[in-house]
């Protein structure tokens, strides 16, 4: 049985989630989609902490919502002129978008629904079944190579990450 | 009334197929990018449900959505550039315009 | 016996083809001729060191009781394809290779000295020499072999050299037609030749000569009475594999390349098409001798068709205007008189009297004095050329005061292959005409004849250029000697053809390795001398001087003199046969159904593949959402076919 707060939270956090994802890509100016793309981002990582990975929400709000997302505000203060709209959808395309969306949100729903595994268990009760997770733990899940330990997934991030600076800066670069 | 892990599912999955109908219609290069994200994230939300509600007992979930996160930002950076490259040689982010591969 | 040296003998030669070969484009002509020439004269001194060693060192592995022995130096496993099909490669000693090896190696290392004087300034000539290496290289790996399988293989390779040397000039027309021709014409014999080794072999259980010749009545056995087409299994063997043979010495009807080689540069017919590759075929016969006289009626056929040959070239050689050709076809001439030889070396066991194996040994006596003088006449027919730039002795006479060196060497290497004494052509002439004449009255009667023929064909040449008239061009550009490069190998061989009679050749070389000891047959060689000298003094009485006498002669029987002039219409009836039959008849029909049934099907895949390409092109259009709408609907679907499914 799970506590009213957390009960309340949740639907506040997931109806906020829906609606800044719908926003998000109907809007026609650009610099509000990313607005509302951080909203969406900002629910997820209250989700997270409501699940109890409290540093997995520090990194999404750090390195996503943080990041990321100046990222795409220079990139769209770079290529767009203030308050200019996108242009139009083709009414084709549209009902398209649309019929591939729902097929798929029907499908999707209609397999979460009936799933058999996922009844039961509250959210609760999973969170006592685990430990709580520690830094102290999570920075040993980096640091080893054994089972469940992840130093070299670890390592082969730093060096994507220097590709990718390289490749930023060399995409970027002018001629 | 348990919050139970559909609760969770139900909010990624409207996350997905707003991402998806998003990359699907809209023009401009950046908006399909943040459609990307939306259906990143909603991938990274399923992992820690599964890995809050099925195996309570370990970490992989959550640490598979911590790479995601650092992929992610990996990806944006490099299409942001890609993007500004773009608006550099045509002048605009718009995605009609760039068809050079077409056949 | 060291292997050292029988491997060296056949590693510098390739070696020297590797080298100029591949390198010989960074160096100069004379760098590239230099190590040809070393690398020749190393090769004949080692060779010289071997064959005197075999024949002089008494060692009881080549010589026991005054029988020289056969003795495989070494013999290594080469490809072993199954338990009974093992090729192996070898060195194989005894009195015929230790002579070839001898004959091979001096020509080459002549031919290459003369080459450098020849061929000077040529485009290719580090090629040309490289060719000679692969070449000599070959030879010498055919001769020394050790089984037939080895043989074979260096008989392609000398065919292949051949080939490269004919079509030296690949930009004349006439001489890639002409390299085609060898090596088609060569290619199709070995076939015979291939499915005679496959049959022997079959049958024998082996490829090894030693094996083979030791004991031929056992691999007659071995055979249990096979028989095809009225004839036993082994004869079957052993003329195909003189089919090979013919293929290679130019016998009739497979003779009409070795004109047309004449295309090459001179050096080269001297050296392949005169004195060593040519006598491939006559080498093959008596390596497997022994094989020959357990079946009669190959040996008959060798016999028939060395004889019919001799004759044919003999006469066609009197009416060529080209001096090259009238050589060429001098060739063909004496080494269908080896074989003839050979055909009449019939192993008969005569009490007393050795007379078991003469023509083998005649035969071999004879292909190593008629590599001498051939080589001789050739070089000096090069000279000429060299000197007149013509090959047609229309465009020579009385050139003996402008070149007295290839004059008298020239003169030398008539005499000898007519067969005056005391000239080297005399002593294997008159051993040859003896065996024939012990065999059947026929053959000795005939060969005599042929004999008269080659005589009259050659002083006829000699006088056509040396003497008759002189050409007014020679005021212009007044020919001459040649270097001392081509002049030394001329007086070499010239001394060489003077004395080479006087070695007592059957002490060395005999079928059975029992010395023999040469006698000149009074009675025989009285004849044949008295023929030889009526045909010179025939010759000298009609084309001593200018006269209206050859035209005369020519006339009292046209039709005759044309036939011989166009070679009896072989090759037009090679034409013939290959243009207007095969090629109408089975090619026509063949390039119909592939063009209609073969390539029609590969282009209908074609088209279809190409116009379904065009088809669906679109769907590739380049726009990413497009390819996302069908990803997604095609992965929404598998999802719900996955879950209804499961359901």
């Amino acid at each position: 049985m799970d506590s009213v707060g957390n009960i309340i939270v949740y639907f506040v956090v997931a109806i906020a989630i829906v609606f800044f994802s719908f926003k998000a890509v109907t809007t026609r100016k650009i610099l509000r989609a990313a607005t509302y793309l951080l909203f969406v981002l900002l629910g997820t990582a209250a989700f997270y902490f409501q699940l109890g990975y409290q540093f997995l929400g520090a990194v999404q709000i750090a390195v996503y919502a943080g990041g990321i997302m100046v990222l795409f505000v220079f990139a769209i203060l770079l290529t767009h002129k203030p308050n200019e709209k996108t242009r139009l959808i083709d009414s084709h395309r549209k009902t398209l978008g649309i019929g591939v969306s729902v097929a798929g949100a029907v499908v999707l729903l209609f397999a979460i629904f009936y799933m058999p595994l996922i009844h039961g268990a509250s959210l609760s009760e999973c969170i006592s079944a685990g430990d709580a997770i520690t830094m102290h733990d999570i920075g040993l899940a980096f640091t080893g190579s054994d089972r469940f330990q992840y130093l070299l997934p670890f390592e082969a991030i730093s060096v994507l990450l220097l590709a990718c600076i390289i490749g930023g800066v060399t995409v970027a670069r002018k001629k | 009334m348990d919050l139970s892990m559909l609760w969770y599912l139900v909010p990624s999955v409207i996350m997905l197929v707003c991402g998806v109908y998003g990359f699907i219609t809209r023009k401009n290069l950046i908006a399909i990018l943040i459609s990307l994200e939306l259906m990143l994230n909603s991938a990274d939300l399923n992992f820690v449900v599964f890995n809050r509600y099925l195996f309570p007992g370990s970490m992989d979930g959550m640490v598979f959505t911590l790479f995601a996160v650092a992929i992610a930002a990996a990806e944006t950076a490099i299409a942001i550039a890609i993007i500004i490259n773009i608006y550099r040689s045509i002048g605009n982010t718009d995605i009609t315009e760039i068809k050079k591969m077409k056949y | 016996m060291d292997i050292t040296l029988p491997i060296l003998i056949l590693a510098i030669p390739i070696t020297m083809f590797l080298i100029l070969g591949i390198g010989g484009v960074k160096m100069s002509h004379k760098m590239a001729g230099i190590l040809g020439i070393l690398g020749m004269g190393t090769t004949a001194t080692l060779a010289y060191i071997v064959a005197f060693t075999y024949f002089f060192s008494g060692d009881a592995n080549f010589i026991i009781d005054g029988v020289r022995q056969q003795y495989q130096v070494f013999d290594v496993t080469w490809l072993a394809f199954t338990e009974r099909l093992v090729v192996n490669l070898g060195f194989l000693l005894d009195p015929i290779s230790a002579m070839m090896l001898v004959v091979i190696t001096t020509i080459s290392f002549m031919v290459h000295l003369y080459s450098w004087g020849y061929m000077e300034g040529e485009p290719g000539f580090q090629r040309y020499y490289a060719f000679l290496s692969l070449f000599t290289f070959s030879m010498l790996g055919l001769v020394v072999a050790t089984n037939i399988f080895q043989m074979y293989i260096f008989w392609e390779l000398v065919g292949v050299s051949s080939y490269l040397l004919i079509g030296f000039f690949y930009k004349l027309p006439s001489a890639v037609s002409a390299s085609k021709k060898a090596f088609i014409v060569t290619r199709f014999a070995d076939l015979g030749f291939l499915i005679g080794i496959l049959v022997l072999s079959f049958y024998s259980d082996t490829f090894n000569f030693m094996q083979l010749t030791a004991n031929p009545g056992g691999v007659l056995q071995s055979f249990g009475g096979a028989t095809f087409m009225g004839a036993s299994a082994l004869t079957w063997a052993m003329v195909l594999i003189f089919t090979g043979g013919m293929g290679k010495s130019a016998m009739m009807p497979l003779h009409i390349w070795l004109p047309d080689a004449m295309e090459g540069p001179t050096p080269v017919s001297a050296l392949i098409h005169a004195a060593t590759m040519v006598v491939a075929g006559v080498y093959l016969v008596a390596r497997m001798f022994p094989l020959y006289c357990v079946v009669d009626a190959s040996l008959t056929f060798v016999t028939v068709v060395g004889a019919i040959t001799a004759f044919y070239a003999a006469v066609v050689a009197c009416t060529q205007i080209d001096i090259k050709r009238v050589l060429a076809f001098s060739t063909i001439s004496q080494i269908a008189f080896m074989m003839v030889s050979l055909g009449c070396a019939y192993d008969l066991p005569v009490e007393g009297v050795h007379y078991s194996g003469l023509g083998y040994m005649a035969g071999m006596f004879h292909l190593f004095t008629h590599a001498m003088f051939k080589a001789l006449l050739f070089l000096g027919a090069g000279a000429l050329i060299h000197a007149v730039h013509s090959n047609n002795y229309t465009e020579m006479g009385g050139l003996r005061k402008y070149m007295p060196i290839t004059h008298w060497t020239f003169l030398i290497g008539c005499l000898a292959i007519a067969g005056i004494f005391p000239f080297a052509g005399f002593f294997s002439k008159d051993e040859m005409i003896a065996a024939m004449f012990s065999r059947h009255w026929f053959w000795g009667a005939w060969m005599t004849m042929v004999a008269g023929l080659t005589a009259f064909y050659m002083f006829r040449l000699y006088y056509m250029i040396f003497w008759w008239e002189e050409n007014p061009h020679y005021k212009e550009h007044k020919p001459h000697d040649a270097p001392w490069q081509m002049s030394l190998p001329l007086l070499f061989l010239a001394a060489v053809s003077c004395v080479a009679g006087f070695i007592p050749f059957g002490e060395f070389v005999t079928f059975d390795g029992v010395p023999y000891h040469i006698h000149i047959e009074g009675s025989v060689a009285a004849t044949s001398l008295t023929v030889a000298i009526a045909a010179i003094a025939l010759a000298t009485v009609m084309y001593r001087k200018k006269n209206d006498l050859p035209t005369r002669v020519k006339n009292m029987c046209p039709g005759l003199w044309t036939a011989a002039h166009h070679r009896f219409y072989w090759d037009e009836l090679y034409m013939f046969i290959t243009h207007k039959i095969i090629f109408n008849i089975i090619c026509k029909s063949i390039a119909w159904f592939d063009r209609h049934v073969i390539d029609a099907t590969m282009d209908a895949f074609a088209k279809i593949t190409q116009k379904t390409s065009y088809a669906i092109r679109g769907m590739q259009s380049g726009e990413i959402q497009t390819y996302v709408i069908w990803y997604f609907a095609g992965a929404v679907v598998l999802a719900a076919i996955t879950w209804l499914c499961l359901i």
